[in-house]
């Protein structure tokens, strides 16, 4: 299996791994950088848990290889509360109406909205559904994430 | 003194963790110099191993080990994985072996298992160890395995037919004999799964040190676990701890024990090193247990103005290959059936068939949702017989709130006659009608129609048997620093139960909820645990918290009165301090009455006082807490695609006293969406040969975003006299009698063309099938 030398950039931290050519992104953030955040719900691309942003853009880290992240920017949740801790505005809104219950789908939930709300920073609950097709939830009903996106939306736009 | 937590919107303490990556899945779990695991699994629905050819896959570098069943640890090599469910029923009890001896009965159980270094090598591996099946004949179809000469779905049992249960009460064949109206059905809802979003995972490290087996688990049920890994490897249970740490979603699946909690750990002990497996959605499809599939012929016997006077019929169940938690899910359903209506005869011949399917053991709703279904059918087909309104028909065989108790005449689950403790239902199925402004319906159905647009509306009832028994526990204890421990063997897949239950503690003891350090799915917390099923954590451990808390509230007082020599009747609790009410006001933390509590070494204790601050309660419910609900949907169908939308969705449902409304709103909100998925999308496909066709989740749709609204939520809450918080469950009755509902409120779009329905999910191609068959587009040109 050949191995390869990747340097990227993970939550604004520089650093380099060897990798096989097989290894996803995802598992390269899980068991190569001990990034857990990003979770593995169904590793076939479409129940959205897994994912991270690369360049500013979603990726579902199940489906792409750890060497295509190479010289990329790499953004996983734990990359989106403040240094200090504190919940970031679309964070504080999935915990002030209750937009998680297990939590397993929630990074990636919150990973697909911090790219929908930066590209569409007013959206009607429509939109905002139709942003969430690619992920899916089985606790909530997603009545409380979508609220979660509405209200986080309205903070953004208030702090902007 | 703090504001009230109880009742109060307390934002949960689960979350901050959960949304910065900081959750710890069993898969985050780190385990240095951790082997990984994959199982080999059977490519055939009904086969006899031949034999087992493991060199090939030993021989690839990274290999450690591949184990088949002779390798295992007696018992487990030569036992059976034990039922944890018996009744008297049960002709043929099956469970499987923790690795297939000999015969494989579905697609997926387990033959074999490598470890090796990483999960890459492993699945490797797993592809080049050689077994040689013979092939035998499979059975996919309950309905085909119970007729003579079908294939058996285990060579060595005489039939399929695993248990008969007939459920009565009432003279049925002369209330059928004297009704004007008999009307029947034949029902079935079919198989899906309770797709968890994290699949299920078990880690296991033997620590020769202390000589003791720690198992991380993706489980609803550790103490369950631990018991049952101790007997399969012979080790004493105080030499296995099970944790189940953050669980990512359960919905029944993971609460009955799986072959691959006891390999793994018995890998690890073999090995002398740590061995991890997660599970990946396809085999999570193939051998994650399901539910559904049950065929019903029921028939209701009413008088002229509707009212019920029998219900009788069949049900058979497809209890898959094996069953793990016995014939639950089908007596379950038999006696939900009546529900919250007057039925006065009453009987349901059940038969439980096994197939080569993946075994089914309860997924959220567990029988409920097929017996709403039932039932709710049989409802709507009186209505439209006797040309009276839905809600009407259903307003008029209501039991009153004047007759509560009501004893239905019936057994439930849990071993205790079948009575319901209050609860109102014709005020909930009136609150949910003026939610869903249900009156002017026909006016909103009359000018769509007009505009060529289909609108129905449907409503279910349901009452569900929920806070089942036996028991289980909660310990508080208010640690040296302040803070309090409160420990118990409920388990948290997502339902909130550590924000719950602190908030019981909290207000009970007068400690800051932030102060509460809570260990929750660890056996080493709390001796004795059950786990989360039967939406029965709130009630029985809601319940011990609050005996716990009242007991250590006693002990505080006792001590901060004696050692601030006051009465106790001066000392009042808040904040994590006891304070006098008299004088100065003398006050003493939480931690300095811990330490007090703990003595001096060698000195005796003043009469009165006992050591720490510390009680474990173990409330027992007495029997089931039965809450109820109104589902009402309002649906377009789009006649061309067969698609559905669903234009509103109003729930009225009563769970008692609620703790936290955020919360239960949610468990709500989720359980309808559960209902949406089987009402709609979710269908777990086999072919004639019991090969499973929806193994991704591009094949079995779940419900997203777009398909599931935000419910209209209104909270009934009648206290449940049985448990001290007034408390039923909450978790499943979103679930219940959705797919009832949806499917009623399609077939009133579709009635201009007279189709019917009779099953779920209702998928377009379904839809757009029976609108062919009804003529529909030849009508509409």
């Amino acid at each position: 299996m050949s191995s390869h030398t990747i340097r990227l950039t993970v939550n604004g931290r520089s650093c380099e791994g060897s990798v096989e050519a097989r290894i996803t992104l995802a598992d390269f953030l899980r068991d190569g950088l001990g990034l857990t955040g990003t979770h593995l719900g169904c590793e076939h691309g479409v129940c959205g848990a897994c994912t991270v942003l690369v360049d500013g853009h979603t990726v579902r880290a199940c489906l792409m290889f750890a060497a295509q992240a190479n010289g990329r920017e790499v953004t996983t949740v734990e990359g989106l509360a403040a240094p200090s801790g504190a919940l970031n505005a679309l964070q504080q809104a999935f915990h002030d109406n209750h937009g998680l219950q297990c939590g397993f789908c929630t990074p990636g939930m919150l990973m697909t909205l911090t790219e929908f709300l930066h590209d569409n920073p007013d959206p009607s609950e429509a939109e905002v559904r139709e942003a969430l097709t690619g992920n899916l939830c089985r606790c909530t009903g997603y009545a409380g994430i979508v609220a979660a996106a509405l209200d986080a939306a309205r903070r953004l736009r208030q702090e902007a | 003194m703090g504001a009230r937590q109880f009742g109060a919107r307390v934002k949960r303490l689960e979350d901050p963790a959960l949304l910065t990556g900081a959750g710890r899945f069993v898969d985050d779990v780190k385990l240095p110099d951790a082997l990984l695991a994959c199982f080999v699994r059977s490519p055939h629905a009904h086969a006899r191993i031949r034999s087992i050819d493991v060199a090939p896959a030993l021989a690839l570098a990274g290999v450690r080990a591949v184990l088949t069943v002779d390798d295992l640890p007696e018992p487990m090599r030569s036992e059976r994985i034990p039922n944890l469910m018996t009744n008297p029923a049960i002709k043929v009890m099956r469970t499987q072996h923790a690795l297939a001896r000999g015969e494989v009965c579905h697609v997926g159980e387990p033959v074999a298992v490598v470890i090796a270094e990483s999960r890459h090598i492993a699945e490797d591996a797993a592809a080049l160890v050689e077994v040689d099946y013979d092939v035998l004949p499979a059975v996919a179809d309950c309905r085909d395995a119970i007729k003579p000469g079908a294939p058996r779905a285990h060579s060595d049992i005489e039939d399929n037919i695993a248990a008969e249960v007939r459920t009565e009460y009432g003279d049925v064949d002369a209330a059928f004999a004297g009704a004007p109206h008999v009307y029947e059905e034949t029902l079935w809802l079919h198989r899906g799964g309770g797709m968890a979003m994290e699949t299920r995972a078990v880690a296991a490290r033997y620590d020769a040190a202390s000589d003791l087996l720690t198992v991380w688990s993706s489980t609803q049920t550790p103490h369950l676990g631990r018991r049952i890994i101790a007997d399969l490897t012979g080790r004493h249970p105080e030499q296995v701890r099970v944790i189940a740490p953050d669980v990512g979603g359960g919905f029944g699946p993971k609460a009955p024990f799986y072959a691959e909690e006891a390999v793994i750990p018995a890998a690890a002990l073999r090995l002398g090193r740590p061995v991890k497996w997660y599970e990946d959605r396809r085999e999570h499809f193939l051998s994650a247990t399901q539910e559904r599939d049950q065929h019903f012929q029921v028939a209701i016997a009413v008088d002229r103005d509707g009212k019920i006077l029998g219900v009788r019929g069949t049900l058979l169940h497809d209890t898959g290959a094996f069953m793990p938690w016995g014939i639950i899910m089908p007596y379950i359903a038999a006696v939900t059936i009546p529900g919250p209506y007057v039925v006065p005869a009453y009987r349901l011949a059940c038969t439980v068939a096994i197939t080569n399917k993946v075994a089914t053991t309860p997924v959220r709703g567990a029988g409920r949702p097929q017996a709403v279904f039932a039932m709710e059918r049989l409802m709507d087909r009186v209505a439209r017989e006797l040309d009276l309104d839905r809600a009407e028909v259903r307003r008029r065989n209501f039991i009153r709130p004047e007759q509560m108790p009501y004893a239905v005449g019936l057994i439930f689950r849990d071993g205790m006659p079948l009575v319901y403790h209050g609860g109102d239902y014709p005020r909930g199925q009136a609150a949910a009608i003026e939610r869903a402004a249900y009156d002017g319906f026909r006016q909103r159905q009359a000018k769509a129609r007009a505009q060529g647009r289909y609108l129905g509306i449907g409503i279910a009832n349901y009452v569900e048997g929920t806070g089942l028994g036996p028991f289980e526990g909660v310990t508080v204890r208010v640690l040296p620093n302040g803070k309090v421990a409160v420990a118990t063997g409920a388990t948290n897949q997502g339902q909130g139960q550590r924000t719950a239950l602190s908030q019981i503690v909290a207000d009970k003891i007068g400690c800051r909820i932030a102060d509460i350090v809570m260990t929750m799915g660890d056996t080493a917390a709390i001796s004795q645990g059950i786990g989360a099923f039967a939406s029965r954590q709130a009630v029985n451990a809601g319940s011990s918290a609050l005996m716990a808390g009242e007991a250590v509230r006693s002990k505080i007082v006792a001590l901060a009165a004696f050692t601030l020599g006051v009465a106790e009747d001066e000392i009042e609790l808040a904040d994590g301090e006891a304070i006098a009410r008299g004088g100065n006001q003398p006050r003493l933390s939480f931690g300095e009455l811990a330490r007090l509590a703990q003595g001096m070494p060698g000195v005796s204790f003043t009469a009165g006082q006992t050591p720490g601050l510390e009680h474990t309660a173990y409330f027992t419910a007495p029997q089931a807490s039965y809450c109820n609900g109104t589902h009402i949907v309002e649906v377009e169908v789009d006649v061309e695609t067969g698609g559905v939308t669903l234009v509103n969705y109003t729930v009225a449902h009563d769970s008692g006293t609620i703790i936290n409304p955020l919360i239960v709103e949610g468990q709500v909100q989720g359980g309808v969406a559960h209902g949406i998925g089987n009402a709609l999308f979710e269908w777990m496909k086999y072919d004639e040969n019991a090969q499973p066709l929806t193994t991704t989740f591009a094949d079995y749709l779940l419900p997203v975003a777009t398909d599931v609204p935000t419910c209209v939520i209104s909270h009934i809450e009648t206290p449940n006299p049985l448990n001290p918080l007034g408390v039923k469950g909450a978790g499943e009755g979103g679930t219940i009698p959705a797919p009832a509902a949806i499917v009623g409120a399609i077939e009133d779009a579709l009635a201009p063309f007279g189709v019917h329905f009779a099953e779920a999910p209702l998928t377009p191609e379904r839809i757009v099938a029976a609108l062919r068959a009804a003529g529909a587009y030849e009508r509409l040109g």
